[in-house]
């Protein structure tokens, strides 16, 4: 860089500019040395980041755009949808034209064997129209003829309904917000209002206040459990907390799929704690208590495989409080209880909440237990949306569902990172 | 009662003792799945629960029939041998990629800093079935869902942020003048990395890789979106052991991984205490 830097004057200019050796403004080197600083941090960030963005952050965008993503319609039948958003007023069935270009659409599709799209895609809106689609569009493949509105209302009465041509308006966008809608049991009507989910298919709601409420007592059970076990350990002298932490690592460190296999052994109706108490006699052996595969199972499990989670940030936390602190609240005449409440608790609630957000984070988004010992009851949202993914092949709606969940953690981060700082997450 | 002062009332006497006994109930709850596995991988019998002759510890009631089923079954050897494939290649990129962008994150003029170590962050923030549900759009698309070098490539985006935030902390206690000192008597960038800086962070490099590592090698739910039967690692293999047909050799490959964690568990605090004594004999 310096070779493109003409050559020193001779003398030192005359202004008060504060000049290199080589008659270069300091300003202008100093930029120059600092450009060049910022372009070595960055090629040294740069790798990472690309691959980042490009294995990770781009294909959650991507996946999470189908939430809003509608292409089916548009592609399937695009004249029959154009027609009906500019010659159709919406009031009784559309006239003899748009039937008939739906007829040959619909024909084409049948033939390419894609018609099942368009079916499943109106299903999410209003149930049985698959089975509508699927019938129509075989019957008028086979033997249809014009005129073509006698011809479908003949097939099924529902063709001569505004609302199912409402329905198909409505469907047809390019982007829909009716998988984000379904994922509030919320959906759109022929009309384009906005009304309730049926009662029977009310079910995400249900499911997100599920998963908040088994987060929460989750981390209830865990701040229960782990602020007693760090305050131990961090009254412990240093050798004797070391042993004892590892009791805590060491479930820490172990695998996930080994602790659930162990609560399932140490849980089921035939498993050690129901034959322990069979053999006490505390159970009859018809009396087994069922613990698991329900939403107690999940909870208790839970509850273990984060309890680590909960400890670690509580016990660095009690390690910086003075112990003299305690001991000068109770002579100037502070009961133990007060002393405690007044003097130490309050010096702990950083790492509570430090540790408390983080147990709530992880079970949020927990899916491995839930769906392993988790049962009907113990299901989470997690669950819904890997079901939505493998089984329904739903992806509208699992991306929909995702999508919240994600904003629900991001939020949960942001106040953790406020509160915090994510850079100071320790681990072990 | 050491640990308590002359003047403790008998009430404060016996609340330190019932506190002691509600912390070992609480740490009883902590270690007694990882116990109860453990004997119970012995077991003669196909059951997951001690039969009389254990209770009794008859030696007969004991065998390690489950073991030497693990090595007479080809599917868990094959999904050995994936986590270790995976495990390691994941390990070593992750561990390479991370390491280098916390050396630009500790640079004194990184640019967006915050932003950048947020979005590296990000997979160890997403919940994991968000995360396996992106990839396994992105993966089949590009054509590396099922085969190996995806999951590779999916486990290293989930095994960096660890590594980036270990080596970062590690420099952070860094003495830049160090580098300094090594330019000014002449080194390349290069060999004052190799000489000079890495053998300081080693330790933050040793503990991410580890983290990284033991991420891949219990992560199951991308790898149940993105593995096909041949890709299947131990925990896909356990998932599938879990809800198909659960047989007792799960717990005696779950006692195996128990054993391997306990390594991992001394090996880390090996060093740990490493860079302690390091950082307790620096003038700093």
């Amino acid at each position: 860089m310096a070779d493109a830097t003409p050559l020193a004057p001779a003398g030192p200019p005359a202004d008060d500019i504060l000049r290199t050796r080589d008659g270069v403004p300091l300003k202008t080197t100093l930029r120059r040395v600092t450009r060049r600083q910022r372009l070595i941090a960055l090629g040294l960030v740069m790798p990472l980041l690309v691959f980042i963005v490009v294995t990770f952050l781009a294909p959650i965008g991507m996946m999470l755009l189908r939430a809003v993503d509608n292409p089916v319609l548009q592609t399937q039948i695009p004249r029959t949808v154009a027609l009906l958003a500019s010659d159709w007023d919406g009031q009784g069935p559309p006239d003899e034209r748009i039937f008939a270009t739906l007829a040959e659409e619909m024909i084409q599709q049948y033939k390419a064997r894609e018609i099942a799209r368009v079916g499943t895609r109106l299903n999410y809106e209003q149930s049985g129209l698959r089975s509508l689609i699927t019938k129509t569009a075989r019957t008028i493949a086979r033997r249809g003829t014009p005129p073509w509105k006698e011809t479908f209302v003949a097939i099924d009465d529902r063709w001569g309904d505004a609302k199912t041509w409402g329905i198909i308006r409505q469907a047809s966008s390019r982007y829909t917000p009716s998988f984000f809608l379904a994922a509030v049991d919320l959906r759109l009507d022929w009309r384009g209002d906005v009304v309730a989910q049926p009662e029977e298919k009310r079910i995400y709601g249900l499911m997100f206040g599920r998963t908040l409420w088994i987060s929460a007592l989750v981390t209830a059970l865990c701040l229960a459990l782990g602020f007693p076990l760090a305050c131990l350990l961090a009254s412990l002298p240093l050798r004797q907390s070391n042993l004892l932490m590892i009791l805590v690592l060491l479930p820490f460190w172990t695998s996930l799929l080994v602790r659930t296999t162990a609560w399932i052994v140490l849980l089921q109706t035939e498993g050690v704690i129901n034959d322990l108490l069979v053999w006490i006699g505390m159970l009859s052996d018809e009396g087994r208590i069922q613990m698991i595969y329900n939403q107690t199972g999940t909870i208790i499990a839970m509850t273990h495989i984060l309890l680590p989670f909960m400890v670690l940030p509580i016990y660095s936390v009690m390690k910086t409080i003075p112990p003299t602190h305690m001991r000068a609240a109770r002579s100037l005449g502070a009961t133990p209880a007060r002393a405690f409440r007044e003097v130490y608790l309050p010096q702990t609630l950083p790492g509570v909440g430090a540790g408390a957000i983080l147990v709530f984070i992880l079970s949020v988004g927990y899916y491995i237990t839930p769906a392993l010992v988790g049962g009907r009851t113990g299901e989470m949202i997690s669950n819904l949306i890997a079901y939505h993914m493998q089984k329904s092949l739903n992806w509208g709606l699992a991306a929909a569902l995702g999508a919240l969940l994600l904003a629900a953690v991001l939020v949960l981060y942001w106040l953790y990172n406020r509160l915090i700082g994510i850079d100071k997450m320790k681990f072990g | 009662m050491s640990g308590l002062p002359s003047y403790a009332t008998p009430l404060e006497r016996l609340w330190y003792v019932a506190f002691r006994v509600i912390c070992a109930l609480i740490l009883l709850f902590l270690i007694m799945p990882l116990l109860v596995i453990v004997p119970l991988s012995f077991n003669a019998e196909p059951y997951f629960t001690f039969t009389e002759g254990m209770v009794s510890l008859d030696p007969d009631a004991y065998s390690v029939r489950w073991y030497q089923d693990i090595w007479r079954n080809e599917q868990w050897i094959h999904s050995m041998k994936n986590s270790v494939i995976v495990g390691l290649c994941a390990t070593l990129l992750a561990t390479t990629l991370g390491t280098l962008a916390a050396l630009g994150l500790s640079r004194a003029h990184m640019p967006a800093r915050t932003l950048v170590m947020g979005l590296l962050i990000s997979p160890m923030i997403v919940p994991l079935i968000i995360t396996a549900a992106g990839m396994y759009f992105f993966y089949s698309h590009v054509g590396l869902a099922q085969t190996l070098p995806g999951i590779i490539l999916a486990h290293t985006a989930l095994g960096t942020p660890f590594v980036v935030i270990t080596v970062t902390a590690t420099l952070s206690g860094f003495d830049h003048t160090l580098i300094r000192a090594s330019s000014s008597l002449g080194a390349t960038p290069t060999h004052t990395f190799f000489h000079i800086t890495m053998p300081l962070i080693m330790p933050g490099m040793i503990s991410g890789a580890l983290f990284a590592f033991i991420t891949s090698f219990d992560e199951v739910v991308v790898v149940l979106f993105l593995a096909g039967f041949e890709e299947r690692t131990i925990p896909r293999q356990m998932w599938a052991g879990i809800r198909e047909q659960i047989s007792p050799t799960i717990l005696a490959v779950a006692t195996l991984l128990i054993g391997m964690s306990a390594l991992l568990l001394v090996s880390l605090e090996l060093l740990r205490r490493r860079g302690e004594r390091l950082r307790g004999l620096s003038p700093g």
